[in-house]
Order: structure tokens, then C-alpha cells, then sequence
């Protein structure tokens, strides 16, 4: 390392430094700014303290909304743990066991959706599971279960369910190679004598694999929390701005959205968009923060 | 599962079946959807209700959705806006992150710390909540409906990322190598471009794949910032397009394939670099 500041680090670094602060800090730290804020009907502004807050969280017509979108967002972020991770888990495990043959081929697909646009996706699936077209219901009848169908992404108890299976389905790849880079990272001698001293692979999966990458499963866990706290392509695409049916589908990403632009009745709000992002914020710091203290626990213990 | 011999010698036994099985069923799962729409997207239209299942045939053949898809001269003029955007984005991201990460892992300077830790905060915030402002300021300078608004506000949100794994590579690049050139009094910039640049060209290459992705396939900001017809890119695009011709399904299995085409090719030729890249980045 070269000691002392001089115009050359200056050059190497002003680029990447003046566009990543004007074009991402700035306007973050200046949408925080912004919450504070309100706006009349000529959009001259004025300092409004905690007003939109305040607004957000009493007012009938706004609470109603945003816990509405909160609860819905905590419901698919609990999908995806429940379904995506452990799903990512199971295919990553299988796929780290030594001899599978196609293993590369199978590793590939799988990570394949994740590339495609949630614009397609979301089509894909919206095709797939329309009663006009009648595929599931075909598929299903295949299987003898046609009389299960239904048209889950209409209704209201079933479409956030839905969506965010279609979310799972895209994303189960991301974890699976997280958790499989850390499985084959683990060092051979362990497990062989492990199976020297007679362990089946079953307790060697749960008490040897398992425990090495916590801090791996750690890491997915707050991606996913991060990624599915700030969605908005997929419902956007499949149920639109007003996330029907009667805002089942409506999550934090969807309601900065009409916050922000205005949607029918709705005026078009900056300063009321800038607080519900701001919650967003503190909702994901919050999260990342939480990861951190976690971790950082963890590692402790692990040290003694 | 309580058979341990199949992990010492492989042979033909339960637990083997039980692998394949699993890995070929989400194998299907994860193929059958967009097996289902390419296929279906080569059928007359009557094909496509009667049985949506089955593979094209002669009689059935029909490129109807293709050539009304691809006869609207805008969806070549919206990929001519996604490949523009995401090229530029890319050579700008790739460019200034290498010479920024140089700068933090090469040069001690105080606020050295503090400035990889501004980068690294990048990686875990979105830049979409600064969405509001990001729309002032694009308004302020003119350049709403711009192309120019998506490369800077994407290579804002490349940056963090890119910074940070070239600067993992970067700091294990020999001081021998960069020692030597200095000794021999080359410049600071020549050492950059004609020694560092060249050894962590893999890098670099991974970094590239990584953040294309997110760009190409970036619905929210080309809707927020360029949905002009002149600047739609393809994602905004398809979305629109399916969206207004949702009855007409040739056109609308006809336009997906064709959105599905290029990030499938471009996975075919990078899918070991990203793969290799993901899992060396996951075990460090």
C-alpha cells in the first residue's frame, strides 16, 4: 500500500465517488428529508415535522392501507423462508453429495429463472394459471386432482399465496447456490471421519454440514429479507398499481408506488411517497442491523 | 437413509433413486413453464386452446404471433434501448469501479475506512427508495426521458457491488509486479490499466454478468424515469405490449419468447463464469 493522498488517488476515485453520491446517497438521504415535509395544492412545501407519519399510522384511510401492505409484505417474506429457502437448502444438499452425476446440468437450470425478467415471469405464470387456458387444470387432472383448481390468482384468500410462490419458484435459485458454495467449501477430512467413526449421512447433514453454514443461511436470510421488503416488479406486473384483488397483493413496494404517483382518487403525492419510503428504510435497516448483531453474536460464540 | 455404503461406493441403491427423482422433478418444475410457452408460441392459434400441451406439428406450425410481434417496428428499437443502456451502465460500472477500488485497496489516505464503508452501505440499501428524489433531481437536470437518466442511476447502483469484489481481487494482486514497474519508473495510471486491469480480467468478467442481469431485466426505473415510446426499453416494453394485447395470445407467447431469447443465450455462454463467480464469492 502506497501512503499519502495525492491527485492521483483523487482521479482514480472521483468518478465512481461523485456518481454513486449524487445518484444514490444524495437522493436517499434527501428522499429521508423529504418525509418531513408537505406540500399544498400549488406544490410549494413546507416543513410539516412528523405530520406524514402521524398521518400514515392514524388516519382510517391510510393506516388501513399501510398495515394492510406491512402484513402482507411479512406474509411473503414468511413464504419465501418457508418455501424458498428450505427448498434452496434441500436441492443445494443434494447436489453437493459427491457422485451425482448431471450435477452441473441440474445446477445450471435450476439457477435459470432467476435470470429471466419478473416481466416474463409473471406472464408465464399468469398464462399458466388461467382458467381460460385451462393448463393447470389439465396438469392437475393428470394427475387426478382436477377437481382442486381454482382460480388462485383471482381470489382474495389465495392470490398473495400465489404470487409469492411465483417469487419463489424465480428466486430458489439464489439461495441454492449460496448454500451449495458454502457446502463444497467444507473442508473433506471432516465428513470422512465423521464416516469413519460411523456417522450416517443423515446425522452427518444435521450435525456436521448443517452447523458449518449458519452463517451461510444467515446471509440468505437477510437477502431475502431485503429483496422482498423492496419487491414491487412481480405484483406490479401480475395484479397491477392497485395489487388486487381489493389490495390482497398490495405490498410496501406497491403502495410507495401509488403513494407516489397517485392511482384513480388519489393525488399523486411526492412528499407522502418520500415517508412511506422512508419506513421502507427503516424497515430494511432494521432488518440488516438485526443480521449484524446476530452474526456478530455468533461468531463470538463460536469463538469460545 | 440409514445407508451409508453409497457415499464410499456408488451403486444403484434407494437413497441414489430418491436423489435423481427429486432433482429431476424440480428439474421439470423449473423447465416445464417456459418449455411451455416457447413451444406454444410456434401454434396456430387453435392449437394453442385445443391442447396446449402438446408440441407443434404441421398443422399446427404457425409463426402468426412472430410476425405481428416482430412487424411493429418498436420492439427491435426497444432492444436497441435495453442493449444501449445496459452496455454503457456496464462499461461505466466495470471502468470506475476498477479505478475506485484500486484507489481504496492501493493508496492509504485518511477517510480511506470511511469511504469503503460508504460503498459497502450500497450493497444492502435499494437504491429504489431514493426513487422520489432521484425524480426531482432527473427533472432539475433535463434529462427525464433520457436514456443518460437509467446509465447513471444504474451505474449508481452497480457501483457499490462491483467496488467491492474488485477490490477483494485487487488486493491480492502481487506487490512485486507493481514494485517492479514503479522501480522502473512507470507511471501510477500505466501501472493501473497495463498491469492490474490485465490480472483481474476474470474478475472484472464476473463482475460484468452479475450486475448485466438486474439492468437488463429493470422494470421500475424505465417506468419512473424513460417511458416515453422513444426511451421504453424492452422489459417496459413487453410489459406494456402484453398488457394492452392480452387476447391476442400468439402475440403475447410470441413477444415472451422473444424477450426469453437473449437472457438464455447470453446464460449459455456465461453460465460458468457466474456460477464460478457466486460460489468464489460465497466461500471468501
Amino acid at each position: 500500500m502506497q501512503s499519502g493522498f495525492s491527485w492521483r488517488v483523487a482521479v482514480f476515485l472521483l468518478p465512481a465517488l461523485c456518481i454513486y453520491a449524487l445518484f444514490s446517497a444524495f437522493p436517499l438521504l434527501d428522499t429521508l428529508r423529504l418525509g418531513l415535509y408537505t406540500a399544498n395544492e400549488n406544490g410549494v412545501r413546507s416543513f410539516a415535522g412528523m405530520d406524514n407519519y402521524i398521518t400514515i399510522l392514524q388516519d382510517p384511510q391510510w393506516s388501513h392501507a399501510f398495515w394492510n401492505a406491512m402484513a402482507n409484505n411479512l406474509k411473503f417474506f414468511g413464504i419465501h423462508m418457508v418455501f424458498q429457502n428450505p427448498i434452496g437448502l434441500l436441492l443445494a444438499a443434494l447436489l453437493s453429495l459427491k457422485n451425482v452425476r448431471f450435477s452441473a446440468t441440474y445446477r445450471t437450470i435450476f439457477f435459470l429463472p432467476t435470470l429471466l425478467s419478473v416481466v416474463i415471469i409473471g406472464f408465464i405464470w399468469q398464462l399458466i394459471l388461467s382458467p381460460l387456458w385451462g393448463v393447470s387444470e389439465r396438469l392437475l387432472g393428470l394427475l387426478g386432482l382436477g377437481d382442486w383448481f381454482e382460480p388462485w390468482l383471482g381470489l382474495e384468500s389465495s392470490a398473495l399465496f400465489t404470487v409469492s410462490l411465483m417469487s419463489v419458484w424465480q428466486y430458489i435459485g439464489i439461495p441454492m447456490m449460496l448454500i451449495y458454495a458454502a457446502l463444497i467449501a467444507i473442508p473433506e477430512d471432516i465428513v470422512e471421519a465423521a464416516l469413519v467413526e460411523g456417522a450416517t449421512p443423515w446425522r452427518i447433514f444435521w450435525f456436521i454440514r448443517l452447523p458449518l453454514i449458519l452463517p451461510t443461511l444467515g446471509l440468505v436470510t437477510i437477502l431475502t429479507f431485503v429483496a422482498n421488503f423492496n419487491a414491487f416488479d412481480l405484483i406490479y406486473t401480475v395484479k397491477g398499481a392497485m395489487a388486487g384483488p381489493n389490495y390482497s397483493t398490495d405490498i410496501l413496494g406497491t403502495l410507495f408506488y401509488r403513494t407516489f404517483f397517485g392511482y384513480q382518487s388519489q393525488v399523486a403525492s411526492p412528499t407522502m411517497g418520500a415517508a412511506v419510503a422512508t419506513i421502507m428504510f427503516l424497515v430494511i435497516l432494521c432488518g440488516v442491523a438485526g443480521y449484524f448483531l446476530a452474526v456478530q453474536r455468533r461468531l463470538q460464540r463460536f469463538a469460545l | 437413509m440409514h445407508r451409508t455404503s453409497h457415499l464410499i461406493r456408488p451403486r444403484f441403491d434407494t437413497s441414489r433413486v430418491f436423489v435423481h427423482a427429486t432433482l429431476i422433478a424440480y428439474l421439470l418444475l423449473a423447465l416445464l413453464p417456459v418449455l411451455l410457452v416457447l413451444m406454444n408460441s410456434f401454434k396456430s392459434r387453435d392449437a394453442i386452446f385445443n391442447d396446449p400441451l402438446a408440441w407443434p406439428t404441421t398443422d399446427t406450425f404457425s409463426l402468426i404471433g412472430y410476425t405481428k410481434v416482430l412487424g411493429r417496428s418498436d420492439v427491435m428499437h426497444y432492444f436497441g434501448n435495453s442493449f444501449a443502456v445496459t452496455v454503457a451502465s456496464l462499461f461505466f460500472i466495470l471502468l470506475f469501479g476498477a479505478m475506485a477500488a484500486w484507489a481504496l485497496t492501493e493508496y492509504r489516505f485518511t477517510g480511506n475506512r470511511w469511504l469503503k464503508f460508504f460503498f459497502a452501505f450500497g450493497i444492502m440499501v435499494p437504491i429504489r427508495l431514493g426513487t422520489v428524489s432521484i425524480l426531482q433531481l432527473m427533472v432539475e437536470l433535463q434529462l427525464v426521458n433520457t436514456l443518460t437518466a437509467l446509465v447513471l442511476v444504474y451505474v449508481a447502483q452497480g457501483l457499490p457491488l462491483a467496488v467491492m469484489i474488485l477490490s477483494e481481487f485487487m488486493a491480492q494482486v502481487p506487490s512485486e509486479l507493481k514494485d517492479a514497474a514503479r522501480c522502473d519508473g512507470v507511471d501510477e495510471f500505466r501501472i493501473f490499466f497495463k498491469v492490474v486491469v490485465p490480472l483481474v480480467r476474470p474478475a472484472i468478467a464476473t463482475v460484468a454478468v452479475f450486475t448485466m442481469v438486474p439492468i437488463w431485466n429493470d422494470l421500475w426505473f424505465p417506468l419512473i424515469l424513460a417511458p416515453s415510446e422513444k426511451t421504453q426499453t424492452i422489459t417496459l416494453g413487453i410489459q406494456q405490449f402484453v398488457g394492452q394485447y392480452a387476447t391476442d395470445w400468439n402475440a403475447v407467447l410470441a413477444s415472451l419468447s422473444l424477450a426469453i431469447v437473449p437472457v438464455v443465450s447470453l446464460y449459455a455462454i456465461f453460465s460458468r463464469q457466474l456460477i464460478r463467480g457466486i460460489t468464489a464469492g460465497a466461500v471468501k
